[in-house]
């Protein structure tokens, strides 16, 4: 067996081993790490594939900064996983058939009969000096131009939703600070000098 | 050059002045939001021309085979820019009226408005998922609009679960097909199941999981769940935007992946669609007679009327397809008719949403009563509003297919649905008014309204006028 085959297969192994820790980890920290982890054996299936870029974009991406975000998040908003954990036993049959028969009719379909390697045939290896990102650059600003614009509009209509459902008005009632009026303020602002006349004090 | 990208003018016309839209909003102070509105409905405007001018006649394929412009994709993107005019002059009384009169109102409909535009003209499945999810998401966040409301915003986690949901699904049978054929272009599936033969069972999968994807934006049952609650809970402007726009465009995605992508797998897409348009027709017109709440009840109407679209589409004739077409977009008229007419009824504080609320709108106002009269009628199907010529076009290239069963499964529950929408009818003209107070003010939204009624016995009259177009759209 070549030295390819086998670290597919180790690859593979791990990241499916990690994929189902993702969903069976009682803690949700652990789900989050594990999911780091199959991202980074789905890196290095894309490096087998000798598509370097995709597999450093996916571990800069999202290993480097989604997932920690992620962690973050799961970690500040404590999850409590006994309420969601209600109802398993009881969903469990229908959900157990369910997946079940999918997983039977995916078997049967997407197996080695219908999308085997001996049905397609291997693309030819690049030579050494093969810039992955040029190429991918090339496609994505020529073929894929008018994708890769509406993947932009994309990005920008989720930035308006996040801000449109989450921004508020700070109500009048807040105070803050105006650093601009904090410099200009002088004496007179902050001291007031009161003359009294003395008074007598009432003996009881 | 330049020439070469003119069918896309309508596309960036549009993109464009969403952005000028949401960037002058910026600037506009609060009591000048109107100016907003009325760069908005500019760019619709703007949009409307660009499609009448830029669009060539004849099919152009650009980028490779992944944008298409034919006769279909314009009258499509000419009905859906008119809607989406109807939906924002409607819109905007509703949204002063509740301090929800926001630039990010217009701004979210105009990017969605682009999702289907791409949609529309999407000729390889990646263009088509794009634009898809373009749409979805600006939907998502229109229905969470109202963020103080509890109901709109339980709404929208159900909606943008499911359709996450549905999108995965959609997205695995796309991917199923392109492992097959190692294309995401819809002509060269067309040539590889051609080529290759159709017993593919791993072509069938993909289609399966595309179908299920596709009848969930519809709102086809089984995958209707989202429907009733969306239109329930979301602001009615907002449910007036998803109930009629994105649902020609969802038809338009049935047409270019099923029609012209799989149409060699005719024979087992029109299996499925008949028990889609058979579930369809039974529980959205059977349950719709239960509903109190007018949205509820268009919701189980929409159900129904997306039955007869599926009609119309498993036929797989040309005479089908126009059928479809012509119903799709009376339907997408007729409701945002229904949902203008909720809108004109309310006010601050209320929410005229129930059937109750059109008690003896004769009495308070005929004109609307009648207005509402020709809506509901052609809903209902009744001659010689526009819902009647629909009907029969479509059960006419059933018939002519010699599905005789299904014909006589979609009349009899037309049947029974002409039951809720005459008991609107009854309550306008034969009860007393229980409700007394104003009306929605608004010049544009009265006129609009009026010119959408009319337009429905116009429609009914003289059915020509758009079913030669619908006939010439497809006729490739």
């Amino acid at each position: 067996m070549p030295v390819e085959q086998i670290t597919f297969w180790i690859f593979s192994a791990i990241m499916i081993a990690s994929a189902l820790r993702v969903i069976t980890a009682r803690n949700p920290v652990h789900s989050v790490l594990f999911l780091v982890l199959t991202f980074f054996t789905a890196a290095a299936l894309w490096l087998l594939l000798e598509a370097e870029f995709l597999g450093i974009v996916l571990v800069l991406v999202y290993v480097g900064a989604v997932m920690v975000l992620f962690l973050f998040v799961v970690m500040m908003i404590d999850v409590n996983i006994a309420p969601l954990r209600e109802g398993f036993v009881r969903f469990l049959p229908l959900g157990a058939l369910v997946g079940i028969v999918m997983v039977a009719e995916l078997v049967l379909i997407v197996g080695p009969r219908y999308f085997g390697s001996d049905r397609y045939e291997a693309p030819p290896s690049a030579p050494a000096d093969y810039s992955n990102t040029e190429a991918l650059g090339r496609l994505l600003y020529s073929e894929y131009l008018y994708q890769f614009e509406i993947a932009a509009f994309i990005l920008l209509v989720s930035i308006i939703a996040a801000i449109t459902l989450t921004m508020r008005k700070r109500p009048e009632t807040t105070k803050y600070q105006t650093p601009g009026n904090q410099v200009r303020a002088d004496r007179a602002d902050r001291l007031r000098v009161v003359r009294m006349d003395s008074e007598r004090r009432e003996r009881p | 050059m330049t020439s070469q990208f003119l069918p896309l003018l309508p596309e960036i016309t549009l993109a464009i002045g969403a952005c000028v839209v949401l960037v002058v909003d910026l600037f506009v102070p609060a009591e000048r939001r109107d100016t907003t509105y009325l760069l908005a409905l500019a760019a619709l405007v703007a949009t409307l021309v660009a499609t009448v001018v830029g669009q060539p006649d004849g099919v152009r394929i650009l980028f490779g085979g992944s944008y298409i412009a034919d006769p279909m994709s314009r009258l499509l993107k000419l009905a859906v820019i008119v809607l989406t005019f109807f939906v924002f002059v409607y819109s905007r009384p509703y949204l002063a009226g509740r301090g929800l009169y926001n630039g990010e109102f217009f701004a979210l409909g105009l990017f969605g408005l682009l999702g289907m535009l791409i949609m529309i003209s999407g000729y390889s499945m990646l263009t088509v998922y794009l634009g898809l999810e373009l749409l979805s998401l600006c939907q998502y966040a229109l229905v969470a609009f109202n963020r103080d409301s509890p109901r709109a915003s339980e709404a929208a986690m159900k909606y943008f679960v499911l359709g996450a949901f549905a999108s995965g699904m959609l997205l695995y049978g796309m991917s199923l097909i392109y492992g097959l054929t190692g294309s995401l272009e819809v002509i060269e599936i067309h040539n590889y199941l051609i080529r290759n033969g159709v017993d593919q069972i791993g072509a069938l999968l993909g289609l399966i999981f595309i179908i299920v994807g596709l009848s969930f934006k519809l709102g086809a049952v089984p995958f209707h769940a989202w429907v009733p609650d969306v239109y329930e809970g979301a602001p009615t402007a907002v449910a007036l935007y998803i109930a009629s726009a994105p649902k020609v465009a969802a038809f338009a995605l049935f047409m270019r992946m099923l029609a012209e992508g799989l149409g060699v797998l005719q024979a087992d897409w029109q299996v499925m669609l008949a028990v889609l348009a058979v579930l369809s027709l039974v529980l959205g017109n059977v349950v719709a007679i239960a509903q109190t709440n007018l949205k509820r009840m268009l919701a189980y109407s929409t159900i129904s009327h997306v039955g007869f679209i599926l009609l119309g589409i498993l036929a797989g004739t040309a005479q089908g397809y126009s059928a479809a077409m012509f119903y799709v977009i009376f339907y997408a008229m007729v409701t945002a008719g229904a949902f203008g007419m909720i809108i004109l009824l309310s006010r601050r504080g209320l929410e005229a949403e129930q059937l109750e609320d059109f008690r003896g709108l004769n009495a308070r106002s005929p004109w609307f009563a009648l207005m509402m009269l020709f809506i509901m009628f052609s809903m209902a199907g009744v001659p010689p509003f526009a819902g009647f010529y629909a009907k029969l076009s479509v059960l006419r290239a059933v018939v002519q297919v010699d599905e005789i069963w299904l014909a006589i499964v979609a009349v009899v529950f037309s049947v029974v649905g002409a039951f809720y929408y005459l008991r609107v009818v009854k309550l306008m003209y034969f009860d007393e008014p229980v409700e007394t107070g104003a009306f929605q003010e608004g010049g544009g939204l009265r006129a609009a309204l009026s010119v959408n009624g009319l337009s429905m016995l116009a429609l009914g009259l003289y059915p020509a006028a758009l079913m030669s177009w619908c006939v010439a759209a497809v006729s490739w």
